[in-house]
Parts: C-alpha cells; structure tokens; sequence
C-alpha cells in the first residue's frame, strides 16, 4: 500500500468486460496489460479487435514496460463525498511506448506538490475487488 | 439552397423561472418555457409539429434530464410529423442540428426544443454533483476515470484545462476575467442566479476544486428550463419576431470520439466544428456582434474563443486580459445574461435563449449597443462539441 493514496473512499470500478480484462486484471501478475496489433505493432486503446493502422482484427493483450510521461494532472481539493480525503492527484499518463495512449491514473508514492506535466512515472498496482488498479508514481529520469 | 440550415430561422424563446429551488415540477417548469416560445413565436400549439431534444429522459433522480419528449409532448397533446432526442451528437446543439436536417427533409415546419434540468433540487436528495459513487460500478463513458476518484465533469475537465494552462501559459487572474465578466452582465440580468459583481480577490479567495479550475470557474446547478421555436424560414416570415436565421452550422467530429484519448485535450473537440461552421458563410469572426460561448466551465469560453476564432490559438489570455475586450461595451461581448457561470447551468441553451434577447433589442440594462446582427454560439466539453452562427436578417 502506498502512503499518499489515502482517500479512504472505495474506489469505483469498471465492469468486466471480454476487451478491457486483460487490462484490469494483469497487475495480479504485475503486468500492465495493453492491446497490441500482432501484424504492425501498433498499440490500441481502449482495448479493441481491430488495428485502425494496418486494419488487422489480429489485436490482443501485450504487457509493456509500465514507464509513462504525465501528459496533463489535476490536484482534487474538492470534498465530493464523507470520507473522501484530499488532495489527491488525478492525471493522464501517456505510455512510453506510444504517446497516443492515454490512461487515466492517480499519481502516487511522492509529494503531490512536487509533482510536474512531463514527469515519468512507474505502474504499481492496487487490488480492489476482481481489479489491479493501474497507478503510477514518479521516478528519476536514471531508473 | 447549398447549405439547409440557412433556410432555418429561431422564431421564439421561452425560459422558465431559473432558481436554486423550483418548488414545482421540472414538467411544469418545462411546460412554463415551452408555452411561452409558443406564444413568443406567435403560434399556436397546433402549429407544432416537430420536437427535438438533447438529451432525451434520463430516467434517473440526477436531475441532469428529467423530462424527455413523450411527457411533454402528452401534456401538450401535440401531434408531430417528426421527434427526436439525441445523446450521442454534437453536444447540446445536436437537437438543433437534427431539427435543421428534419425541417429540411419536409418532415416537419415548427419544431420545439427543449433543455429542462433540476439539478439544484436533485442535489439536496442525492449525490447529484458526481457522475458515479465510491464502492460502485462505473458505466461508459466514466469506465477509465472511475478507479481513481474522478468522480465529476470538473475532474475531467480540470486534466484538460491543466494541459491547456501548460501550453498556452495562460495567467489565472486572465481566467478569472471570465467569471468576473459573467458576474458583472448577471447583475443586469434580474433573472439570474448570482447577481452580485464579484473582484479577482473574490475569485482568487474561493476554494479550489481541482486545479486549475476554482469554484468561480464552474457553473451554477439549478432548476430551470429553455424552449426555443426552430421554424422553415418561408413559416418563420408570418411570426412574431425580426426574422432570425441560422446561418452556419459546426456539427462534425473529426477527432477519436473518446473523454480519455480525445486527440488534442487543450483545444478539446471544437477546431473542428468551427472550421466547418466558417467555411459554410461568408462572415468571419470579425462580423460577430455577440458571443454566447459555452461556459460549463471558464476554460470553454477560452477554447471557443480561440477556436471560433476571435483570437488565435493559445493567446486568449492576452485577448481577455483586463476584461475590456469582452464586456458589455466591448469589441466582443460576451454571455451577456452571466453564462451558465453566473446566470445558471442550461446547458448551452441559456447562450440561445440570450443569443435572440440581444439580436431582438430585449436585452433592458444589459443590451449590447449597436443594434446587434450576428452572434455566434459554442458548446464544448471533451468530445463534444458544436458551434452555430444566428444572424437577424431585416
Ligand atoms: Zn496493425
């Protein structure tokens, strides 16, 4: 468990689907899990049977190295329930692989003021229910 | 004619009381907005014969769309040639783009259109102020975000405009122009919500609910409802008002339809819709007497600012900095009855509603000099986007 994600509210999950499991689940193994054309190597997200690049219905699950770049991040100081803490970090993470897709996440692990647009992060993840939540955390540009 | 919604005039408005408490139905409220753009176009009820809506019945205690069109269409006992709602369009204006294709395809003359909400109600019932609820299961579109306490638009919206500030460089105390801007027209406008003038300290003192975006940032939730009358222009000349055509429309999408993977979230969707809008008329921005853009949030008004075209990309800091330029009195003025951030959350059809009040001289204390011919008009949000042109024709 990581110190800075202390919300304490249950995090809301997505369904289960047959396209997005791979993507929810793999972190039981620790893999972050990405749909990936097996014809022209072009990565698809969300989760998809077909590649827009090379029109292959060849697409399925790849784990990739988990290192990403903090595309854009807001720092959440609003209350939305009882027993939500805050602040918290909310950002878009966009992976080091392709920079077109581009995941949600809550940055964790760090000072959230010290946290920057182009800063690279690390997945980590966070069992809830049949879920591994893919979180990221920063790390130095030398790891 | 090339391009049909030019053959397509607004011949009525109708608004409801707008409030933080209704004490009455949101039916009622819209029947309140409904019979009073009726009557505004001077027509009759039986005149009506298309109904279009955005974003159809939710059938949820949100209050985000508490009417749709079979109830209000019953309590009216209309008989149409044509209705739709739709969701999955481009943006709130998508009912009115649908109704320019319908009136076009000889389906139907005099269409009502409808956007009733009853948030600030809902709110004081239930968790209406966020999209889905800790411990739950999220439902598209909120599956990516719903993990990781992204609980409301705001969230989302704050990641876009932290991009946006991150590339353009635009000043908060530029930001805050827009809602000190809303807050001085709302205070010429009896009917708004918060009508008292607020200052940069005023904007700079409220809390921040998730930076960049600050309260004043965000629209006002309320109980209220606009209808407006679209009408074939050849019908629209035996109506009350000054003949009032819609002049271009922006209803594409050229991006990836997506609140996560949307190609460029500093500009959002509306590049697109604008570029289509302009290259449908000969105006250009500069022809543009009034401007009622989208203001969900202030970062929308900046995005269609720069989208529109009333400055270029990334430099509406420098263009809203001091405010001058988009009063009352200015170059541009714009959401002129306070926006949904200071007149109330109607959802884009605030701005129409405004939009007819200033080109029909009935603006009172707030109306733009200069006998205003030409407004333009903005929804945006994530991938949704839309933008029109309304120009008074006499
Ligand atoms: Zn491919």
């Amino acid at each position: 468990m990581d110190d800075t994600d202390k919300t304490h509210a249950a995090r809301s999950l997505p369904f289960l689907t047959v396209d997005n499991r791979d993507f929810w689940t793999g972190g039981a193994n620790n893999r972050l899990l990405i749909f990936r054309c097996n014809s022209c190597a072009y990565y698809v997200h969300p989760p998809t049977t077909f590649c827009p690049r090379c029109e292959s219905r060849d697409v399925g699950a790849q784990p990739v190295s988990g290192f990403g770049t903090i595309f854009s991040f807001t720092m959440n100081y609003k209350k939305w329930f009882p027993g939500l803490d805050v602040p918290y970090i909310i950002a878009f993470v966009v992976l080091e692989e392709q920079d077109d897709v581009r995941l949600v996440s809550n940055i964790v692990d760090c000072n959230p003021d010290d946290v920057r647009i182009g800063q690279r992060v690390k997945v980590r993840f966070e069992q809830a229910s049949d879920i591994w939540v893919p979180l990221f955390a920063p790390v130095s540009d030398l790891s | 004619m090339k391009y049909p919604e030019k053959n397509v005039a607004i011949t009525g408005i109708g608004q409801s009381r707008v409030s933080r408490d209704a004490g009455v139905s949101p039916l009622s409220l819209t029947l309140d907005a409904a019979l009073e753009a009726i009557a505004d176009a001077g027509l009759e009820r039986s005149d009506i014969d298309g109904m279009s809506c955005w974003p159809g019945d939710y059938q949820d205690a949100s209050g985000m769309a508490p009417v749709g069109i079979p109830a209000l269409q019953d309590a009216l006992r209309l008989k149409l040639g044509w209705y739709s709602n739709c969701r999955e369009t481009a943006g709130q204006f998508g009912a009115i783009f649908n109704a320019i294709a319908a009136i076009s395809a000889n389906l139907c003359r005099h269409v009502l259109i409808f956007r009733t909400m009853y948030q600030a109600t809902a709110r004081k019932t239930s968790f209406a102020n966020a999209s889905f609820q800790p411990g739950g299961r999220a439902f598209w579109p909120y599956d990516w975000f719903a993990p990781y306490h992204a609980y409301a638009a705001a969230s989302q919206q704050a990641l876009y405009f932290s991009r946006y500030v991150h590339e353009s460089g635009i000043k908060p105390e530029q930001v805050a122009q827009i809602a000190l801007i809303c807050r001085q027209n709302a205070s010429l406008n009896p009917a708004a919500i918060y009508r008292t003038p607020i200052t940069l300290d005023d904007y700079f003192d409220a809390p921040i609910i998730s930076s960049p975006l600050r309260l004043f940032d965000c629209d006002v939730p309320i109980d209220g409802s606009t209808a407006i009358i679209l009408s074939r222009v050849d019908c629209a000349r035996d109506t009350r008002n000054p003949l009032t055509r819609i002049e271009a429309i922006g209803s594409s999408m050229q991006y990836r339809n997506s609140w996560t993977q949307l190609d460029d979230p500093a500009t959002q969707a509306l590049p697109g819709v604008a570029e289509m809008m302009w290259g449908r008329t000969d105006l250009s921005p500069a022809d543009v007497d009034v401007a009622e853009l989208y203001d969900g949030f202030s970062f929308h008004t900046i995005n269609s600012l720069e989208a529109l075209g009333f400055c270029p990309k990334f430099e509406a800091g420098a263009f809203i900095d001091g405010g001058s330029r988009i009063a009352l009195d200015g170059e541009l003025p714009i959401n002129t009855n306070g926006g949904a951030l200071s007149a109330g959350r109607m959802h884009a059809y605030g701005q129409v509603h405004e939009a007819c009040v200033q080109l029909w001289g009935r603006g009172d204390r707030r109306q733009v000099a200069g006998d205003p011919r030409v407004a333009a008009l903005s929804t945006a949000g994530g991938p949704l986007a839309g933008c029109f042109l309304l120009v008074r024709d006499d």
